[in-house]
């Protein structure tokens, strides 16, 4: 994967699958500190302690129709060769999260790419539940993207009507914009 | 600038709409999003259906996901379902192909075969 908004795309179908009510995405830049923290953490299933030591493997995986599972191993590896770290807590019926860190200025670290389209696919792929919180900020200039605040809004009009989705993809463009994107 | 507030204004217009849109059966489009899908370019893809549904306010087509479909090589897999017709499955799908598939396909009815899996594996 060359961007790091498809790894959170990837990482964030973990919580939905997992039955979360809300996902909340926190990603952090500060130039200053070159670094950039991603934190996702969800109030789904959770994971046993001994399935959250076997999650960083490759040959770990819910699914049934094979034996291999690539997020979590490919995303630990990124964090690695980027000069950050990984960190997985976990509690059964209580939630996970994953902590993310890259340093800014690694050559390896890929650019954050679109944002935008991620958070698209998965409002779009889950409409219904769960609630998904985006928090950008860059250098102190925040952005917060909350879809409890447009169901509301919306009254009984789904997330996934046509015309809400381009709202929404103008609405998290400018934004994210404001805030400050990065490469 | 948007903001909030215009949801108030999508609401109004939409909401008979959609009542609408959940009584009739309609077409469905499901996208492969798995790590295999995204790794070989199903979010642009995606979006592209977002998009092209969008920009003809289709309500009477679904765009959905699912996850492994389980042939990773073709990914990205896109399943198109017309109401009472058998499943076109396409497969190496890029951006650029998704207008002519709403196009001639979810508008038309008619697959655009090249694109297809049975096309894929002679």
């Amino acid at each position: 994967m060359n961007e790091l908004s498809l790894y959170i795309l990837d990482l964030v179908q973990n919580s939905i699958s997992a039955g979360a009510k809300l996902v909340e995405i926190r990603i952090v830049v500060s130039r200053g500190e070159d670094r950039i923290t991603v934190l996702i953490q969800d109030d789904g299933c959770g994971m046993t302690p001994e399935f959250l030591k076997r999650a960083v493997s490759p040959f770990t995986t819910t699914r049934t129709t094979r034996k291999v599972g690539l997020g979590i191993p490919m995303i630990k590896e990124l964090c690695e060769l980027c000069q950050g770290s990984f960190e997985i807590e976990s509690q059964v019926g209580v939630g996970t999260a994953l902590h993310l860190s890259f340093r800014l200025s690694n050559i390896d670290l890929p650019p954050m790419g679109n944002l935008v389209e991620t958070m698209l696919t998965l409002v779009n792929g889950a409409p219904e539940k769960p609630e998904f919180l985006l928090e950008y900020a860059v250098d102190g200039d925040s952005f917060e993207f909350d879809t409890r605040q447009i169901r509301q809004a919306l009254g009984g009009v789904p997330l996934d009507t046509p015309e809400v989705l381009i709202w929404m993809r103008d609405y998290l463009q400018e934004g994210i914009e404001a805030a400050g994107k990065l490469p | 600038m948007k903001s909030i507030a215009d949801l108030e204004k999508i609401r109004q217009k939409t909401l008979s709409a959609v009542n609408l849109r959940r009584e009739s059966e309609g077409t469905r489009i499901v996208v492969g999003m798995a790590t295999c899908g995204i790794a070989a370019g199903a979010r642009p893809v995606m979006n592209a259906f977002i998009d092209e549904i969008g920009k003809r306010n289709m309500l009477n087509v679904v765009v959905a996901q699912t996850g492994c479909i389980g042939m990773c090589r073709y990914e990205p897999i896109v399943e198109v379902t017309l109401p009472g017709q058998e499943k076109v499955t396409y497969v190496h799908v890029k951006p650029e192909m998704v207008a002519r598939i709403v196009s001639e396909h979810v508008v038309n009815g008619n697959p655009v075969v090249e694109y297809t899996i049975g096309a894929a594996e002679k």
